[in-house]
């Protein structure tokens, strides 16, 4: 069988290893309809949950009557705080250290918060149940506005009345959670004062939703028989979701299962711990039947997970000739009636401490201050690493204000105040140390490709044109390089609950040669099961197409914290690349053995061990597998097994320079996009079609929350966007094609060299579109306008500077 | 509660009877009375096109429509569309330029796709954009969605022209 050797670039594609673009396992179900999503779930006799939720976003709860709704035929339920309390479970930690209620508790404090829980034999009787329940409240003066929150006499957290202290230190003000610091206070002041140059701007990044198609949803399973709770839900982090359930249930952990069937994309919506899910749980122990709970687009959008909210103040000081020498940065960050923003435990704001982005600025400070007010929990990173959206959004607009301060190109004053690529491993001035880089070559590619130099003529010629009334477009020219953060992250700094941000990967080998291996993450549309089994098709020598990835199951997966912050790749694939070497370590002595030399005298080739010197002389890994579990083999136990967690040494720096080319009718606020090119340095490229498709969506969400993607309120709390007549999610209509393109810098202390990109384009996607909005009315004397822009307010951003007189 | 309606339907080329309240959205009784869970629910306002299924020859919406008013209807969901070992062109098509991350919208997109492209078998990109935007998807940007569209209209007109 050793003859027919096929050459060395075919077995190597055989592999369908690192770097192929290898067609996704995951499409033949998909395509055909059979995905295994939450609300595909139906188990025998299941019940269903639905909320009574407040019409008020501040109000006392003076009495619920669940009479009517329980006389209904099929309703089986109608639980309220009341039924919850002997449980203890009224009330849930959020991941931010703050507590949340899972039923209204004697007041509300936001509108669509849970009041009173309904299970019903289907979904149409607990909707008409939800009618029936007579909710009596008291309404309260409403804020909205966190500057007013931290002025007004209005407690909204009377919980926590009296307590100065906080999760994150002291509170200063009943209204207040947090102040978060970072950086040189006294030497910015400093620098800011006796600077050349200082430019001011203040900034809101408006709230927002990662409204994922699917929304969220459980199905919880007590089977009272056995003491075991199962539980399915859209979770990103199955793992941590058992692990709260057991704190909070006071069940063993072994006694709970938590799956994550298929998810219908998360982008951050996923990762927090919701009433529902709690909820449904508590229905099946009481009922003894399975309880599902799935809420609706209007629920999702009022209740689950919002992002951003981020009200921002920066200064930034150059000299003359446009170096930066300090950065000062402001946050008054909303956070809702409860502080449930999912960040690592130490990170109040997330990795916000990455705004000083992709310059060598020497000396910086951050303050960030939360503040509670009459709206929806949440704070989840959308799409993002913890924040570091926000942070880019921070710095490269205050590149483009400081760029007009100066009266300097922008693309230029990037330039010379980027980290160069000798200044690497680099640590910033909030703390971060960058592992790698080479922005130069990046920007210098990317403003070539689009030809920028022939850009900004045109954009001058325009303008002329425009003036001399020959046209009512304006042309903007959107620049963005930004740095992420991901890969969260080191044990020693990174926690979630107490639970270290490592990540885990199991594989076994099968006698036959092929494998399966589970880890500790679960994909939502990124397709982990197609890369994943690449990266160990290239480690162990098996070919992707023979190994099984399985993943969100706890029962059967090793423990890890899941999939947000762009962390599977950096965490989890790393883990896998680690457990694979263990497997390659074995295979390595077992094949020394089959061959009858020292193992030193073997060394690995694509799919096998060759004898050093004699490639004539070998062991496929599928022959070396058989061997593992066949025969006995002196001091080698039986069997190809091994399993890794893997605590990542620093988070990665993926980065990227994107380019938006958009003309801008005056008269009508409507922009078209002609041209966007996103250059991604990820690091190692693991499968370059999921890699630009990542981008593309990423980019189109980026789009959405830079030109209309709002979650609005009005000043009594009642939300203006809670269907998707109004939240805007744009269509293939809106959409522009992408141009696509990458520089490698493979991160030198990943196994793999891998960075992580899914959120990259999104990270540097919205500020490259509002860059472009903003840069159309440069020219005409525009400094900064806040997002979204829609077309209303690029009318009034044209008409408050007088070009439609 | 209502009184509960006799429904008969044609689903995927198999006759179904079943008792529904006319209230009940088409989709719940595809999916919980039928068991098919092809057809996703994304918004229920009839903007996102997840439950996008063909009835009678059009492509509907079908958390948009009372079971009642479909009842008599001939539907095909993306249940009825290619078989496992000999998959529809779009279907084909979607897998080979990555049209679908999560797959939560690919159902209704490709439902939605087949009549698309029998009412105009050989589409513009713009063509391809507009005719199906009343599909939303979160995760691809559409870029790869037009791809796989384009491709797939081309293959099947190929095919057409070599059979002639
Ligand atoms: S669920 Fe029917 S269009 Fe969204
Ligand atoms: S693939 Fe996720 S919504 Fe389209």
């Amino acid at each position: 069988m050793n003859d027919m050797t096929p050459d060395r670039e075919e077995r190597s594609a055989n592999l369908k290893g690192m770097g192929c673009s290898r067609k996704r396992v995951e499409d033949a179900r998909f395509t055909q309809g059979k995905g295994n999503y939450v609300d595909d779930i139906k188990l025998p006799d299941m019940l269903h949950g639905d909320f009574v939720r407040s019409p008020y976003a501040h109000a006392r709860v003076v009495s619920v009557n669940k009479e009517a709704a329980l006389a209904l035929p099929g309703v089986v339920a109608v639980l309220t705080a009341e039924d919850l309390a002997p449980l203890n479970l009224h009330w849930m930690p959020t991941l931010a250290g703050d507590k949340q209620m899972v039923l209204a508790d004697g007041k509300v404090l936001f509108q669509g918060q849970e009041v009173a829980f309904v299970v019903a034999s289907d979904r149409y009787v607990a909707a008409d149940a939800v009618e029936l329940v007579e909710v009596e409240y008291e309404e309260l003066p409403v804020i909205t506005d966190p500057f007013e929150a931290l002025k007004s006499d209005v407690v909204l957290r009377e919980d926590l009345e009296g307590q100065t202290e906080g999760a994150h230190g002291p509170r200063k003000h009943h209204n207040h959670i947090f102040t978060w610091e970072q950086g040189d206070e006294a030497g910015t002041n400093q620098v800011l004062d006796n600077a050349e140059v200082v430019a001011e701007e203040t900034m809101y990044y408006h709230r927002t939703h990662p409204c994922p198609l699917e929304t969220c949803g459980s199905v919880a399973s007590m089977d009272k028989v056995n003491g075991k709770l199962t539980l399915w839900g859209t979770f990103q982090a199955p793992h941590v979701v058992r692990t709260v359930a057991s704190l909070l249930s006071g069940i063993e952990e072994h006694n709970i299962r938590v799956v994550s069937p298929d998810i219908g994309g998360g982008f951050g919506n996923k990762v927090g711990v919701y009433p529902g899910y709690v909820c449904s749980i508590v229905a099946s122990i009481v009922t003894g039947k399975p309880v599902k709970w799935v809420e609706d687009r209007m629920e999702n959008l009022m209740s689950t997970a919002f992002a951003r909210d981020y009200h921002m103040t920066g200064k930034i000081s150059a000299t003359k000739d446009g170096k930066i020498t300090g950065l000062h940065c402001h946050v008054t960050a909303d956070h809702g009636g409860f502080d449930a923003c999912a960040d690592p435990t130490k990170f109040p704001a997330g990795f916000m401490n990455i705004c000083t982005g992709s310059y060598d600025i020497p000396v910086a400070y951050l303050a960030v201050d939360g503040v509670y007010t009459n709206k929806a929990p949440g704070g989840v990173s959308y799409r993002c690493s913890f924040r570091v959206t926000e942070a880019v959004y921070f710095i490269e607009r205050m590149i483009e204000v400081l760029a007009i301060e100066l009266d300097m190109d922008a693309a230029e004053l990037r330039r010379i105040n980027f980290i160069k690529k000798e200044q690497f491993p680099y640590t910033a001035a909030l703390g971060w140390e960058y592992d790698s880089g080479d922005y130069h070559t990046a920007w210098d590619k990317a403003l070539e490709t689009v030809e920028y130099d022939a850009l900004r003529k045109e954009q001058a010629e325009r303008v002329e044109a425009f003036k001399r009334g020959e046209t009512r477009k304006l042309m903007g020219v959107g620049l963005s390089f930004f740095t992420e953060i991901v890969g969260a992250g080191p044990v020693k700094n990174c926690d979630i609950l107490g639970m270290g941000m490592f990540d885990s990967c199991e594989i076994r080998i099968h006698p036959t040669g092929s494998a399966i291996a589970r880890l500790g993450t679960i994909s939502q549309g990124q397709g982990h099961a197609t890369t994943f089994a690449q990266i160990l098709a290239s480690e162990i020598g098996i070919s992707a197409d023979s190994i099984t990835i399985e993943e969100g199951d706890t029962d059967t997966a090793p423990y890890g914290l899941g999939t947000y912050g762009s962390r599977s790749t950096p965490v989890a694939g790393a883990a896998t690349a680690m457990a694979g070497r263990k497997i390659r370590a074995k295979a390595q002595m077992i094949a020394a053995y089959l061959l009858e030399v020292h193992d030193d005298d073997v060394e690995f080739d694509i799919d096998r061990f060759v004898v050093k010197g004699a490639p004539e002389r070998f062991k496929t890994m599928k022959e070396i597998a058989y061997a593992a579990y066949n025969q006995a083999i002196p001091g080698i136990e039986p069997g190809l097994e091994a399993v890794s967690y893997y605590d990542p040494p620093n988070m990665t720096y993926p980065f990227g320079a994107y380019v938006c080319v958009m003309d801008i009718d005056v008269d009508t606020g409507v922009p078209e996009i002609r041209r966007f090119y996103a250059l991604d340095d990820c690091g190692t490229r693991i499968n370059p079609m999921i890699i630009e498709g990542q981008v593309h969506g990423g980019l189109t969400e980026a789009l959405a929350v830079a030109l209309g993607q709002e979650i609005a309120y009005d000043d009594l709390g009642n939300v203006k966007t809670g269907t998707l007549m109004d939240f805007f999610l744009p269509t293939a209509w809106e959409v522009p094609n992408y141009e696509t393109d990458y520089t490698v810098t493979p991160s030198p202390h990943h196994p793999i060299g891998a960075k992580g990109v899914g959120e990259s384009p999104h990270v540097g996607g919205v500020p490259c579109f509002s860059n472009a909005v903003q840069d159309a009315f440069r020219a005409f004397g525009l400094r900064h306008t806040n997002m979204p822009h829609d077309h209303w307010r690029i009318w009034q951003t044209a008409n408050g500077l007088g070009l439609h007189d | 509660m209502s009184d509960k309606m006799h429904i008969k339907l044609k689903v995927n080329g198999e006759d179904k009877e079943f008792l529904a309240e006319p209230r009940e959205l088409l989709i719940y009784a595809l999916r919980e009375k039928l068991n098919i869970t092809g057809p996703h629910v994304g918004c229920e306002t009839s903007h996102c096109g997840a439950c996008t299924v063909t009835i009678d020859g059009k492509s509907v919406k079908s958390c948009t429509m009372f079971v009642a008013q479909a009842n008599g209807a001939e539907i095909t969901t993306i249940e009825g569309i290619g078989e496992p070992d000999a998959l529809h062109v779009l279907q084909e098509n979607f897998r080979e330029h990555h049209g679908l991350q999560c797959g939560f919208c690919t159902p209704g997109m490709i439902t939605r796709a087949t009549k698309l492209l029998e009412e105009n078998p050989n589409p513009t990109e713009e063509e391809v954009r507009f005719g199906m935007a009343g599909n939303i998807c979160r995760c691809t940007g559409y870029q790869n969605i037009v791809k796989s569209i384009l491709s797939a209209a081309s293959e099947i007109n190929a095919a057409k022209e070599a059979a002639q």
